[in-house]
């Protein structure tokens, strides 16, 4: 009973369009989506990398796949996650070590991953998609 | 005085400690192979192949791999604890992640020793 009154009167904002995520907490997020989603493509990636190995006529078919314009823009996004991934990945290995804690350097190191992980994924999907 | 911790929730320390290591060990291992593959330019099947046939980097690709399904081992049981609450489920959904992984890690042997 005494439990059920202090719940009402907590306060609750449920106007889910006027909340906003500041940058850190959409760095977070994109973290455990991109993790999620590289382990759920892992069978399509283990078979890239044993088609593009096992010989010359079955890397040939792994480079047609890859040429395939739905395969690009899912392995630009992939590549973009990845990127996202590791270098939120090394931010937060940095904060765990007490590096960059405090919040103007947390707001600026979540803007740096935004750009270099954008810029890496361009430099990289120019080079090995176009 | 008897000074225990009771509901201490260091049983996730290890966890915590391999995430981060296996993090670090893929995170050396993006750098080498980036550098590696800009360095060769391979464009063709015999430059590509011979990359991984190099003793050195067949063996930091497979534990890059054998890193990777640790890894996702332990952030993808996380997502599930969050996200997934009757238990039933929650154990079926942990033991199939299990499953898969151990079963890329073979694939991944595979791969690699059979090229
Ligand atoms: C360069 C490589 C990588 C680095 C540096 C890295 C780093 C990290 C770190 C530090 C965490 C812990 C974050 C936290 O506790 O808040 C984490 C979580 C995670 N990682 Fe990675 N990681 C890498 C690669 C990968 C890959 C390839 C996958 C795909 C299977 C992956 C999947 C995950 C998942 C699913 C989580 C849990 C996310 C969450 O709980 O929100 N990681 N990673």
């Amino acid at each position: 009973m005494a439990e059920m009154a202090i719940k009402k009167r907590r306060p609750k904002n449920l106007d889910l369009p006027t909340i906003r995520l500041p940058l850190p907490g959409i760095l977070s997020i994109l973290h455990r989506i991109s993790g999620a989603a590289i382990f759920l493509l892992l069978p399509f990636l283990l078979w890239l990398l044993q088609a593009s190995l096992t010989s010359g006529e079955t890397f040939a078919s792994a480079k047609a796949v890859v040429a395939h314009p739905l395969a690009k823009i899912i392995l630009l996004g992939l590549i973009w996650f990845y990127m996202h991934h590791f270098c939120a990945g090394i931010r937060y290995l940095l904060l765990d070590l007490h590096k960059g804690v405090e919040l103007e350097a947390a707001r600026l190191s979540s803007k740096i991953v935004f750009v270099v992980s954008i810029a890496l994924t361009l430099i990289i999907g120019a080079k090995v998609l176009w | 005085m008897v000074n225990r911790v009771l509901v201490g929730a260091h049983y996730g320390l290890k966890d915590w400690i391999i995430q981060r290591a296996t993090a670090v060990i893929m995170a050396v291992y993006t750098v080498v192979f980036l550098v590696v593959v800009g360095a060769v330019g391979p464009d063709s099947f015999e430059a590509w192949r011979g990359i991984f046939a190099n003793g050195f980097m067949k063996f930091a690709t497979f534990l890059f791999l054998v890193s990777l399904f640790y890894h996702a081992w332990i952030g993808v049981r996380d997502i599930w604890m969050d996200y997934v609450k009757p238990d039933g489920l929650r154990l079926l959904m942990m033991i199939a992640t299990a499953a898969v992984l151990v079963g890329y890690a073979g694939w991944a042997v595979q791969i690699l020793w059979r090229m």
